[in-house]
């Protein structure tokens, strides 16, 4: 691990212009950044621990009904945070799909969404990598690339984003607050992430010292509460990337979906909304037949960025999975093994 | 820069002057306070050997920036028993043959104690299963470990009752 100067300012304006630093980074809980630096994946000179922050690790309910999550909250907290997971079960599912107990008990919301790659030639510095260095080509191309991108990806890059918690996030309209050196803006989580272009390393829209303080999930989101889950394909049941997630949220009445939300991880740069499905989905009935329509809809422009075009096949299954279980109904229970398409009764043995 | 921290480690106040802020919670407990009881599997939050309690909370030592947690109380697994008497976890773990090579013991231990804090799992083995997933062993000692987490959750919660009662 490279040296760095170590700052811990007491206040978000003091964080900003300590952050706005050339070769500065924020530092939270640090379980993804501590790791990238112990490899030399990213050497920062300075790092800007936020953690101290006042008024960032709280969860609100705000006046016109919608959710403010604050930056430092960390996931498990949030995932068992028993009022949110019943307004939004799939943002809790899909939180206790990810990582482990004990990662889950220090990584925060804010670092959720900022996480890096998982692509193995990212992680190696001795390999080509476009995101770490610019101009240095490729090295997953020709590689072993079974894991990335099937969507929105380029020839300079086809790394996926590995976030969880992104995807039903996403698929709920989630906005994300943003302090920055300009003051306070906010933007969709929509438009947070970039996708590669031939400017991989360039990988969302925040600029030197943003700082995001919150996350908010509009009045809107908690109408699904009776019919969304998570469904994450792993290479193992548990700690494990997606290989293809999904996150499906319906509104039904009297037999009929009056709104769906869809979305996809593990299968581009950012999280991947479904929105030609979701508007398949609206109005129809709740069956087999539409939801393989609406899952034919949301892979027409994938292809394989290597040997990879099974995840496209296994994306359709697993929206269809994903719709299917979220019109049968969000569980009493989350599941002992969230997200999990192994998942048994309570008490079954997954293995025999 | 101020390198200088304070923790209360099992109990007792350290102040701690660090030598360089990369130092992490791990290494500040095996090199600097020469507790060697937490492990150093793959010092990358993908084993969990190096489990401690921080705040009360199971967390993965290795990634955590000593520098960063000033004023914390940590609890390791040299601060579990009482004198001569074991933790009911550790007994437990005894008493199910949870271990082989007993390298990813400690870290196993320290997670269960947080999981049973966190009161998630009740007495479904595939809950508690799922949540010491974090904590791989290389001897495969699963069954004994999930045993002896169900057992050590029973015992911890009758003695609350007879506490209570």
């Amino acid at each position: 691990m490279n040296d760095f100067d170590y700052v811990r300012p007491a206040s978000i304006s003091d964080a900003i212009a300590a952050a706005t630093e050339p070769g500065a980074a924020y530092l939270a809980a640090g379980t993804n950044l501590l790791d990238l630096m112990k490899g030399g994946v990213t050497r920062p000179r300075r790092l800007v621990d936020v953690t101290r922050l006042p008024g960032l690790d709280r969860i609100e309910r705000l006046p016109d009904g919608a959710l403010r999550i604050g930056a430092l909250v960390r996931n498990a907290d949030l995932a068992h945070d028993a009022e949110f997971a019943r307004a939004y079960p799939a943002v809790a599912e899909a939180l206790l799909s990810g990582a482990s107990a004990q990662l889950r008990n220090a990584a925060t919301a804010a670092g959720n969404l900022l996480q890096r790659t998982r692509c193995s030639y990212f992680y190696d510095a001795a390999s080509a990598c476009n995101k770490r260095q610019p101009g240095s080509g490729c090295d997953a191309r020709e590689g072993e690339n079974r894991l990335h991108a099937i969507l929105g990806w380029s020839e300079s890059c086809i790394a996926t984003h590995p976030s969880d918690f992104c995807v039903p996030l996403l698929a709920l309209d989630a906005v994300v607050e943003i302090e920055g050196r300009g003051g306070r803006r906010e933007i969709a989580l929509e438009n947070l992430h970039r996708l590669p272009g031939d400017a991989p390393d360039r990988e969302t829209d925040l600029a030197p010292g943003d700082l995001i303080v919150a996350l908010r999930l509009p009045a809107d989101a908690r109408n699904f509460s009776a019919h969304a889950r998570y469904l994450k394909l792993r290479e193992r049941t548990s700690y494990a990337f997606a290989v293809v997630s999904a996150a499906a949220a319906l509104r039904i009445e009297g037999g009929v979906i009056r709104d769906a939300r869809l979305a996809l991880g593990g299968v581009a740069a950012k999280p991947w909304r479904a929105r030609a499905s979701e508007q398949i989905l609206a109005g129809g009935k709740p069956d087999a037949g539409l939801f393989r329509r609406a899952a034919e809809a949301a892979v027409t422009d994938a292809k394989p960025s290597g040997d990879n075009a099974f995840k496209i096949e296994l994306a359709r299954r697993i929206l269809v999975r994903a719709l299917t279980l979220a019109a049968a109904g969000t569980p009493a229970r989350m599941p002992a093994l969230p997200a999990s398409p192994f998942s048994s009764v309570s008490g079954a043995l997954h293995v025999a | 820069m101020n390198l200088s921290i304070s923790l209360t480690v099992n109990g007792e106040r350290r102040d701690v002057e660090l030598s360089d802020p990369r130092v992490t919670l791990l290494d500040l407990l095996r090199e600097g306070l020469h507790l060697t009881g937490t492990k150093k599997g793959c010092d990358r939050g993908q084993c969990g050997a190096c489990t401690v309690l921080v705040d009360g909370r199971r967390i993965n030592s290795c990634l955590a920036l000593a520098i960063s947690l000033d004023g914390a109380d940590i609890l390791t697994i040299e601060g579990v028993a009482r004198g001569d008497r074991l933790h009911p976890v550790q007994a437990a773990f005894i008493a199910h043959d949870g271990m082989q090579c007993g390298f990813c013991t400690p870290g196993q231990i320290m997670s269960a104690i947080g999981l049973i804090g966190e009161g998630q799992a009740g007495d479904d083995p595939e809950r508690v299963r799922e949540a010491m997933s974090g904590n791989l062993c290389r001897c495969a000692a699963y069954a004994g470990i999930t045993e002896a987490v169900l057992d050590a959750q029973k015992a911890l919660t009758a003695a609350d009752l007879r506490k209570s009662a």
